[in-house]
This record gives C-alpha cells, structure tokens and sequence, in this order.
C-alpha cells in the first residue's frame, strides 16, 4: 500500500496540539495507538500492503490483551497512551558534535571497558559523518557475504527486497498473540535486523549488529528474523557491552531464529541498556520475547546471553525442539546490581524424538538487586527420549540483594531424563580476606570470583565478546562490596 | 622487622589478646606454641589485618612503618604472609589465576611489570617440584575439594612464589603426613634468608625438627607467657603447658 498522506497530515496536526512545535518533532509521532498509528508507521516505511495487514491484526489482537503480571518484578503500571509508537533516528543537528560534547561519565565508562576510540563516538551517538571508521570494513564484509548468497539486512530493507522469505517466516515462531509485548512489537516494530543463509552454506564470520547499517537506531521496538536453512550455520552477536542510552524506557524486542534441517544457530547477546542511577532511577524496562525454532532433524540453537543492563529484565529466550534430534541450548549469566530487577530464564520444549537441551545459569545479585530464574522443561508425549540438564546457580553479593528460583517442569513423556542442579553461593568476607591477604584488592577480589563463577558461560561466547563481557561485568558490580 | 607492644585485641566483644609483646628481627625464625584457644590464629589474623578483629591497644610496627594503618593487601604487598591454618575453598576461580594475580599485585607495588605467562609457568611448575605437588592442582579451583594436606602445600607454592619478607605459617604443618611435611620443612627452610622472618605457629616438634627456630614463644591466655630457645619446645613436647602455667602463674 502507499502511503497515505492524509492519514500522515492529520498525525502531524495532532501533533500540535500538544504543542510539539520543532522541526525534531516532526520526526516523531505524537503518544498514544490506534490503528491510525499504526497505519502511520507502516506508511512512513513504505511497506508493502501484507505487511500493514500484519501489523493491523496484531494491533487488534494486543487491544484486547493484559499486561502480563506474573513476573517477579516491579514497576509502576506503564501508560500505552503515553508513549510515542514512532520515533526516526535522531537527526545529526541534535547530536553531539564530537566526543568533547559527551557525558564525561560516559566516556569513562568506555575507557574502562577498553573501547577503541573510533568506537566511543558511534556508541556516544556522534553524528554518522563524524564517525569515519565502519564504513569501508561494513562494505568488505557485505560483499565477503553475499558471494556467499547470505542476506544480512535491516527488517525494512528484507521486506522490501525479499518480501516471499518474510512472508514465509515472520511470527511463525513467535505468533503475534503470544504475549502481550510480543503482540505491541508485531503492531509498531521499528527496524531490525533479517538473516537468511542459504542450504549448505556457512557463515564465513560472525554477524555483528555492529555491521548492520543503521545498526544506531533500531529503535525501541526491535525485530529480528534468522532462517538458517538445511545444512547451514551462522553465529550471530548482539548488542554491545559499551553502555546504551536511549530515551525510551520500554524496550519490548521479538527475535525468531528457524533453523531447517541440519542448521545451527549460534546466538550470542550482550546487553548493556543503562539499569539507572544508584537508586534505580531512569533505567530502561526490557521486556523481550526471543525464540528459536528447531524446525528441522538434527538441527541446533544456542542462545547465549550476559545481561547487565535495564532497570528491568523480562527476557527468556526458548527453544522449540520439533526435529528430531534436535539441540538446544541457553547460557546465561544475568547481573543485577542497585535495584536493578531481572526475571529470565529459558523454555526448553521438546516435541521431536531424541531432543536434548542444556540450561545453564548464572545469576549474580549484588546492592538492592532481586534476580529470578524462570525455566520451563516441557517434554510432549511423542518426545522419546528427551534429555534434559538444567544447571542454576545464584551468587550473592552482600545481604541486601536477593535470588529466586521458579523451575517448571512438565514431563509428559516417562522415558524423559531430566536433571537438575540449583546452588546459592554467596561471596564470603573469609575469601574476600584470603584474596586480600595474597595482595589483591577487595574489587579484584570480587571481580575475580564473579569471572570464576560465569566462566562455563562466557566459553560459548566468541572470543573477544568473551573478554568484553568479563569488562562489563567488573564495572557493572563496581562497589557492589563495602 | 615486626615489634608487637602490649597489643590487646577481641572478636566479638571478647578480649583474646590481652596485651603481647613480641619482636622478630630480620633473618630469624620464631616458633609459637601455645594451647588450644589461646590466641595463637587470633595473633596471625591481626597481623594480616582481618577486619572481624578489633585492636584495643597496643602498636605494631613492621619496617618501621605502623602496620594497623594498612589495609590488608597493602600488608601483603609490603611482604607479609599469613599461610592460614584453614585456607578457604574459592570455587570456580583457578588456582593458578589466583596465583598470577597476587604475584602481579606485588610486582605492581613494587614497580615491576606483570610478569609473561610462560615465566610464571614455569615459575610455579619449579615451585611444586621442590615441594612434590601434583601440577594438577593448579589448574583446579583454589582449594577447591583439596585434601588438608593439598591445602597445606598449596599455601606453601603461594609463599615460595610471593617470596614475603615476613611469613606467619598458622599450623602449617597440622595434618600433614611425613612427605608433606618434609615438603612444607623445605619451603620454609628455602626461603630463610638473612633480611626475611618466619614465624611457625605449631603444636607439634615435629616440624622443627626440620626448621630450626632460633626463638620459642609459649602464648598463654593472650599473653606471652615464656620464651626461650629451640630448647623451650622439647621441654614442652615433655611436660606439657600446665607447666608453662604455673611457672607463670607461680
Ligand atoms: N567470633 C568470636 N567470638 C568470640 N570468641 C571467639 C570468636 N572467634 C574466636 N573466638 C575465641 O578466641 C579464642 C582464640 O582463638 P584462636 O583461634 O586465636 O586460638 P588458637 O590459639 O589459634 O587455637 P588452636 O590451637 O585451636 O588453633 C578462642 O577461645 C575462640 O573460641
Ligand atoms: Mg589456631
């Protein structure tokens, strides 16, 4: 459908009623959704009317859904009207000019962190044309790519250039209506990021969001689509550990990985959205539904994540095993400090024969902090010998922060072998004291015993997200102790 | 290199030590006996600086510098080593990254650059030939699921690497079977030299028999209550404390 600059016309007017006056504004549309809006959204980005019909029926079916309440989480009810469904990338004007102008806390954050200069800048969000590094590595590897037939685009660019694989794809793993936020994200997703590797083909490097063009601003309602067909694989990395800002408090993203038959996927996340102050103000709420479909025989998902950020966590990246044989897998180390709140965990559900899956779980809570893991094994009737290993562990840094552990089990099948293993530990002054007394500080201290404790996790990652994401966890728990 | 003066100190609101006096000079080796509760950790704690005890009076200068102004790790890199008499289990953390960390923390102090991982490999592979550990033990956590004598030695590899100028060995050499102790005798005895001081806490002749002390101390209800030379300890091994008791008492 084209868009319709009526509809448009009447949204900008609407607009200045609440008396958004700037030529910023103009790029943002104003709060509250209706299917005005979402025709809106799916105007401004020219998309082709199946899309729009997409967007339209998942708008329907959220108006009559309830935010979900179950999670072990806090926060005061969030006003839907209040918030803007549209907001285009940020215009250079308004950005900063060079890294002088940015939040000096900021830069000592990534100065910690090691992050190589040219980086800092993208990350600080300076103007792109200020930003002269990735564009000659993000061409090279575009065409290292697509000699190897592999389509790595934005969402927005895939529906209009390969509109029948999204077609075939889009919701099939996760249905819109399957949650309230996945349901808001089918109705307003901004952008995101759309994968396709071919039959037989392996990704020749990992896939970075890094080198995604327009990576900077997907916006707050992100949506990711990964097809490995039969025989392939692909190592995808997400996110950042630098620390993101972004105005927006709500993030509810929607990832769905099919891997065909034979096919891995390797999905590995760093999230680093800004937790808020020291006592929990202004952090970002993440509520994200990410989902992998092990579709064909033999085929593998791994989901492996290390959670800093947000003031709230609502996350549980799950794994559909309907091939036969087919793997998955979810390693996950999730940090929360201050009074940050993180409720994740995985679904492991095995439908196909001969199925495993692995779980493992570090949770590590530290300030004010509570930390949930929330885990469901579902074994069907058909599943003959299903396995399962869920390995939870908690570590408590100081008396103040709590963990909590919600393992659902729903064994149908008798052959199922499913196993579980929890541990709480906490960080004892006696260790702190042995460490201390070798000549380490107490911060090193604390470091070192957090590392050792997410060790299992961080060897799934690629190598040098690995290091980056030991980094970030030493500065998110920065004080944690004393 | 350590003068302890009148140093009275509690846990918990209980007074342990109630006013020691003790002085080790550089190059000697001084052993602490003493019975059951007596004070003897208590005394090694404080000295290492562990926050759960509390110093009422009392000075201890090490260097010339006074030492209850340091934190705990400044203690350790200025050279002081405390081999615990129950070293804690780090689990998940390698024994051999511990290791690296506090060599490095110690170079650092001194102005030294880390030292390259081959170096210290081979470092601490040498280190526990002389005192017959399984090299396996270095690449388990620290002290995780080692047997007490494991301990031991481990806390005796940390030593030999950190070379301490002052090194307080809590019962060392409780428990250990008599290759572990020869072992323990030789990295004790490998690193006397004339500017360190060793202080063995001991209950048993056993260990000096291998390492020769050139001062005994009796502690007592938190006092010194006699001193002598290596002389003092076979004495003890015979009579007992209730001895040193009365002669202190009477
Ligand atoms: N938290 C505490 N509160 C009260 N008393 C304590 C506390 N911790 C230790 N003590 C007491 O302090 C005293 C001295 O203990 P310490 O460990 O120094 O003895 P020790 O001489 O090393 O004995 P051992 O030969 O058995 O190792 C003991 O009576 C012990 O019970
Ligand atoms: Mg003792």
């Amino acid at each position: 459908m084209a868009p319709d600059p009526d509809n448009i016309e009447s949204l900008v007017s609407r607009r200045y009623e609440h008396g958004f006056v700037t030529d910023i504004a103009a790029d943002t549309m104003p709060p509250g959704l209706d299917e005005d809006v979402v025709r809106a959204i799916s105007a401004r980005k020219n998309e082709p009317e199946f899309m729009l019909e997409w967007r339209l029926r998942a708008y329907r079916q959220w108006r009559d859904m309830q935010e979900p309440a179950w999670a072990h989480v806090h926060y005061p009810p969030i006003d839907f009207e209040a918030i803007s469904y549209f907001s285009a990338p940020m215009s250079d004007d308004d950005r900063p000019k060079s890294l002088d102008e940015v939040d000096p806390k900021l830069l000592e954050t990534y100065d910690k962190l090691g992050i190589p200069l040219h980086e800092r800048a993208r990350l600080a969000g300076v103007a792109v044309d200020a930003v002269f590094d990735s564009v000659s590595v993000a061409t090279t590897f575009k065409e290292k790519l697509s000699e190897a037939g592999i389509i790595f685009c934005p969402f927005s660019e895939a529906v209009e250039n390969h509109p029948e694989l999204v077609k075939k794809y889009l919701g099939t793993v996760v249905p819109q209506r399957d949650n309230f936020y996945a349901a808001l994200n089918s109705a307003v997703f901004s952008d995101g990021s759309f994968v396709y590797v071919p039959k037989g083909v392996r990704c020749p490097m990992e896939l970075s969001t890094y080198f995604r063009i327009n990576a900077a601003n997907t916006g707050q309602f992100e949506r990711t689509l990964i097809i490995a067909d039969e025989g392939s694989y692909v190592s995808y990395l997400e996110g950042c550990t630098a620390p993101m800002r972004d105005e927006n408090q709500l993030h509810a993203a929607v990832v769905e990985l099919v891997a065909l038959d034979n096919a891995e996927i390797k999905y590995s996340t760093v999230q680093n959205w800004y937790p808020g102050d020291e006592n929990g103000k202004g952090g970002i709420y993440n509520f994200v539904t990410k989902r992998g479909d092990c579709r064909g025989a033999n085929s593998k998902i791994s989901w492996t994540q290390v959670e800093t950020g947000s003031a709230i966590t609502w996350k549980y990246p799950s794994c559909i095993l309907r091939g036969d044989n087919s793997v998955g897998e979810f390693y996950s180390v999730a940090v929360a400090n201050n009074y940050q709140q993180a409720d994740t965990g995985t679904k492991m559900i095995h439908i196909g024969r001969n199925t495993s899956s692995t779980i493992v779980s570090k949770g590590i809570s530290a300030g004010h902090a509570q930390n949930a893991y929330r885990g469901l094994v579902r074994v069907m009737p058909q599943a003959d010998g299903a396995r399962n290993h869920t390995q939870c562990d908690s570590l408590l840094i100081g008396k103040k922060c709590g963990a909590h552990t919600f393992p659902y089990m729903e064994i149908r099948n008798p052959g199922a072998k499913v196993e579980h293993e929890a541990t709480t530990s906490k960080i004892s002054a006696n260790q702190l004291f042995y460490c201390r007394q070798r000549g380490l500080s107490e911060e090193d201290a604390v470091n070192m015993i957090v590392n050792g404790f997410c060790k299992e996790v961080f060897k799934e990652l690629p190598m040098e997200f690995a290091v980056e994401a030991q980094a970030l966890l030493n500065v998110s728990l920065e004080g944690a102790v004393g | 290199m350590l003068e302890i003066k009148n140093l009275k100190a509690s846990i918990g609101g209980t007074e342990i030590l109630r006013g020691l006096s003790l002085n080790v000079g550089a190059g000697e080796i001084h052993a602490i006996m003493g019975p059951n509760g007596s004070g003897k950790s208590t005394l090694a704690q404080v000295i290492a600086g562990h926050a759960d005890y509390e110093v009422l009076a009392g000075t201890v200068t090490y260097m010339g510098k006074n030492l209850l102004d340091l934190e705990p790790e400044e203690r350790a890199r200025e050279g002081i080593f405390l081999g615990f008499q129950y070293p804690v289990e780090i689990p998940g953390v390698n024994n051999a990254y511990l290791l690296k960390a506090a060599v490095n923390a110690k170079r650092k102090h001194q102005g030294l650059p880390e030292i390259d991982a081959f170096e210290f490999l081979k470092l601490a592979k040498e280190k526990m030939a002389l005192l017959d550990m399984d090299p396996k033990l270095l690449n388990r956590g620290v002290n995780e699921g080692f047997s007490g004598g494991e301990k031991k030695r481990n806390e005796i590899l940390q030593m030999a690497m950190l070379e301490p100028k002052l090194a307080i060995l809590d019962e060392t050499d409780s428990g250990l079977d008599i290759d572990a102790l020869r072992a323990v005798a030789k990295g004790v005895n490998a690193l006397r030299s004339p500017d360190r001081a060793i202080v063995l806490v001991t209950h048993y002749q056993r260990l000096l028999g291998y390492v020769e002390p050139d001062r005994v101390h009796v502690l007592s209800q938190g006092k010194i209550a006699r001193s002598g030379d290596k002389t003092l300890a076979l004495q003890l091994e015979e009579k007992g404390y209730d001895w040193v008791r009365e002669a202190a008492n009477g």
